[in-house]
C-alpha cells in the first residue's frame, strides 16, 4: 500500500553505509540484467507465453513468481509502481500493455468507472472463490459493487502507532494527536487523503465527504494540529518510530507488525473514532494481451501456501482464509493487528474515488494546510 | 566537403541533444503552463503564484535560498583565498576533499544529515555522551539551510577559487608597495577583481537552492512548504501538470534574472568555469 524504499530509508544509524553498498550492488546487478536480457537473449516467453504484472513496490515474495513460472511455464514480466496516482496515467496512456494490476480500492472504482477493467470469470478462479473470505468480498463491494472486477490481495487499517515508554496513558483516539503534551512528538502522514481522513474521523465526518463546511472544519483542525506535528512523513514513519524519534505516529497496519518486531515498545491501535479500511486487489485490464495467463496468475496468488509466503514476506494482512489457517505462529494468526475483528469498530470506511474535481478540492485544501 | 562543413557535422549530436532534451521539454513546460485542462490558452497557472499559499511558499524559498547563498559565500570566500594562495599540489587535495561528497548521490547525502541531526541522531548521541545539551534543529528552517549549504557549497567554492587564482600577484604587490594595508588591498583590489566569481557562485548556489524540494522534505519534515515542493506535488500527486508548469515558468523568471546579472558582471565567463 505504501511507498517502499526499504533499501533507501531504513536508516537506523550505521545501516546507511550498508545500504549504500546494497544500492550500488542493486544498480549494478539490474544494469547487468537488463543488458543481458536485451543484448544476448530477446525477452523470451515461457512455453505457455507470458503474463505482465504491475504491482506495488516490495509487495510480493519474489519466490512466488519463480514458483509460478516453474509450475505453469508462463513467464512473468514484473513491474512495480509507488503510488496509485503514478500507476494510473501509465495504464491510461497504454504505453505498456499490462495484464494484471494491483490498485487500491478507490483507484479500482475509478478504473471501473472509466471502463478499463475486464470482468472476471470466477469459474476459472477456483482458489479465489474458495480461499478469499466472504467478508472481504463484502467489504470490496464498496468499490466493486458486484464483485465482478477484483480479487482482494491485501487489506488493512490505518491507525496509531505509539511508543509505550513515551506516553503515560493508553492511546485510543485520534483526538490524542491534538494533545499539546505530545507537541513535537507526533508523526502525520504526508498524503492528502490519509491526513484528511484523520481530521474527518476526528470530527465524525465521512472520509469521502465533499461537503464544503465539513472540509473547512477538517482543514482547520489540521492547521491547528500543525504546530504539534514533528514531521509529515510517508514511509519514514516506520523508521522514525523504530528509532524512538516520536511518541505517536499515523501508520498502515501492515507496517505495524514489522515495526513491533524491530522495537517491542511500539503498540498499534485502531482509533475509536473509526478509520480507513483499505483493500488492494488484483484486477485484469480490459485490453490485457494475455487474459488467460492473467487469470492463472491471480488464481495462483490465491492458493493458500502462496498467499502465506506473501503474507510472511510483506506482513500486510491477507484476506486469504486458507493462508491464515496455515500460519504456524498462533500469536500472529490471532493478532488483532493483522486480523482485527472489524465488527467491533464503528465508522470504518473505505476510500472512494472523488472524481477529478473532488481530488482537486482536497489537494487545494491540503496545500493550504502545508503552506500555513 | 570543406573542413568548415565537417566541423558543423561534428556539432550535430549536440544540437540534437539540446533539441530533444532542452528545447522540447522547455516548449512542453510553456505549453502546459499556458493552457488549461481543455487545452485552451490561459494565464491562470501563472497568476496562481499570487494565491496566499503559493506566494508564501515562494517568499520562504527566496528567504531560505538567500540565507543559504550568504552562508555559502561567507564560508567559501576565505577558503577560496587560502586555496588560491597555496602553491603546489596541496590545494588540489583540498579541492578534491570538497568535491568528493558530490560523487555521492544527493539524496543519500541529505538522508545522512537527517540521521545526524535527528533527536536521537548521531550528533545528539555524542552530545549526550559528553554531557552537553542536545541540539534541536531537525525539522526547522535552520536544518533546511544547513542541508542546502552542505549540498551547494562546492558550487560557490570553485568559481571563487577560479576567479581569485587568476588575479595577478603583481597587482596586489603593487598595491602593497604603494602603501595600502592588507584590508585596504582586499577591499580595493582583491574583492573587485573577484566579482565575476562571486556572481557566478551566487547564481550557482541560489538557483538550485530556490528550486529544491528534497531537502525541505527530508530535513524540514515537510512542515515548511517551499515553491519546489508545490511544483513537485502538482506533478506527482495532484497530477495537475498545468499548474505545476505555470509555477515553473514563474521560477524561470528568477533564474533568468540571475543569468542576466551574471552576464553583465561576468563578461569573459571567467568565473563560470567548473
Amino acid at each position: 500500500m505504501k511507498i517502499h524504499m526499504k533499501t533507501f530509508l531504513r536508516k537506523q544509524q550505521g545501516i546507511l553505509i550498508h545500504n549504500i553498498a546494497n544500492f550500488l550492488w542493486v544498480c549494478g546487478a539490474s544494469t547487468f540484467l537488463s543488458l543481458a536480457s536485451t543484448g544476448c537473449t530477446s525477452p523470451e516467453n515461457g512455453v505457455n507465453g507470458q503474463v505482465i504484472v504491475y504491482n506495488w513496490g516490495e509487495y510480493i515474495d519474489p519466490e512466488t513468481l519463480e514458483l509460478f513460472e516453474e509450475e505453469t511455464g508462463i513467464k512473468v514480466i514484473y513491474d512495480e509502481f509507488e503510488t496509485n496516482e503514478s500507476m494510473y496515467p501509465k495504464i491510461e496512456a497504454g504505453a505498456v500493455s499490462y495484464d494484471v494490476v494491483c490498485p487500491s480500492d478507490y483507484m479500482i472504482s475509478r478504473m471501473i468507472k472509466n471502463d478499463m477493467l475486464a470482468e472476471l470469470d470466477f469459474d476459472r478462479l477456483p482458489n479465489a472463490k474458495a480461499n478469499i473470505g466472504a467478508q472481504y468480498y463484502e467489504q470490496a463491494k464498496g468499490f466493486d459493487p458486484e464483485n465482478k472486477y477484483s480479487v482482494p490481495y491485501c487489506w488493512g487499517t490505518v491507525g496509531i502507532l505509539y511508543n509505550k515508554t513515551m506516553v503515560d496513558e493508553p492511546v485510543t483516539r485520534w483526538a490524542q494527536l491534538w494533545d499539546e503534551k505530545y507537541a513535537d512528538n507526533i508523526l502525520m502522514q504526508d498524503s492528502v487523503r490519509d491526513a484528511f481522513m484523520v481530521a474527518e474521523k476526528l470530527n465524525g465526518f465521512s472520509m469521502n465527504t465533499l461537503e464544503p463546511s465539513e472540509l473547512e472544519t477538517a482543514k482547520n483542525a489540521l492547521i491547528e494540529q500543525k504546530p504539534l506535528v514533528q514531521a509529515y512523513v510517508v514511509d519514514q514513519v516506520r523508521d522514525k518510530m523504530i528509532g524512538s524519534e516520536a511518541a505517536i505516529g499515523v501508520i498502515y497496519s501492515g507496517e505495524a507488525i514489522y515495526t513491533q518486531q524491530e522495537n517491542p515498545d511500539l503498540e498499534y491501535v485502531i482509533p475509536e473514532e473509526g478509520t480507513n479500511v483499505w483493500i488492494d486487489a488484483w484486477v485484469i485490464l480490459k485490453d490485457a494481451p494475455n487474459k488467460e495467463n492473467a487469470e492463472k496468475f491471480i488464481d495462483f496468488m490465491c492458493r493458500g501456501d502462496i498467499a502465506l509466503k506473501n503474507f510472511e514476506y510483506i506482513t500486510y494482512s491477507t484476506p486469504n482464509d486458507a493462508a491464515r489457517e496455515l500460519i504456524e505462529d498462533e500469536e500472529i494468526r490471532n493478532s488483532p493487528i493483522a486480523f482485527p475483528d472489524l465488527s467491533q469498530y464503528d465508522n470504518l470506511e473505505t476510500f472512494s474515488y472523488l472524481g477529478e474535481e473532488g481530488d482537486a478540492v482536497y489537494n487545494e485544501l491540503w496545500k493550504e494546510v502545508k503552506a500555513y | 566537403m570543406t573542413s568548415n562543413n565537417k566541423k558543423k557535422w561534428l556539432s550535430a549530436p549536440y544540437a540534437l541533444w539540446s533539441a530533444v532534451f532542452i528545447i522540447i521539454p522547455l516548449c512542453m513546460i510553456f505549453y502546459y503552463g499556458l493552457t488549461d485542462k481543455t487545452g485552451a490558452f490561459t494565464l491562470d497557472n501563472i497568476v496562481a503564484i499570487t494565491t496566499v499559499g503559493h506566494a508564501k511558499a515562494l517568499r520562504l524559498s527566496i528567504l531560505l535560498s538567500l540565507a543559504c547563498t550568504l552562508v555559502c559565500f561567507l564560508l567559501a570566500y576565505p577558503l577560496a583565498m587560502i586555496l588560491a594562495n597555496k602553491k603546489g599540489n596541496k590545494h588540489q587535495f583540498i579541492i578534491l576533499v570538497f568535491i568528493l561528497p558530490m560523487w555521492m548521490n544527493f539524496l543519500l547525502r541529505t538522508l545522512a544529515w537527517q540521521t545526524l541531526l535527528e533527536k536521537n541522531g548521531v550528533i545528539n548521541n555524542v552530545l549526550t555522551f559528553l554531557g552537553i545539551p542536545n541540539i534541536k534543529i531537525i525539522n526547522t528552517p535552520a536544518a533546511i539551510v544547513l542541508g542546502m549549504v552542505y549540498n551547494f557549497l562546492p558550487f560557490m567554492v570553485l568559481p571563487l577559487y577560479n576567479a581569485l587564482s587568476k588575479i595577478d600577484e603583481n597587482v596586489i604587490n603593487a598595491a602593497r608597495d604603494l602603501g595600502a594595508g592588507a584590508v585596504y588591498t582586499f577591499i580595493r583590489i582583491t574583492l573587485p577583481l573577484s566579482v565575476p566569481g562571486i556572481i557566478s557562485g551566487i547564481t550557482m548556489v541560489f538557483v538550485p537552492a530556490l528550486t529544491t524540494f528534497v531537502i525541505s522534505a527530508l530535513l524540514g519534515g515537510s512542515k515548511l512548504l517551499l515553491i519546489g515542493d508545490v511544483i513537485e506535488q502538482e506533478f506527482t500527486r495532484a497530477s495537475n501538470w498545468h499548474l505545476g508548469s505555470g509555477l515553473s515558468i514563474v521560477l524561470m523568471v528568477f533564474i533568468l534574472f540571475n543569468m542576466i546579472l551574471s552576464a553583465v558582471f561576468d563578461k569573459d565567463g571567467e568565473g563560470s568555469m567548473l
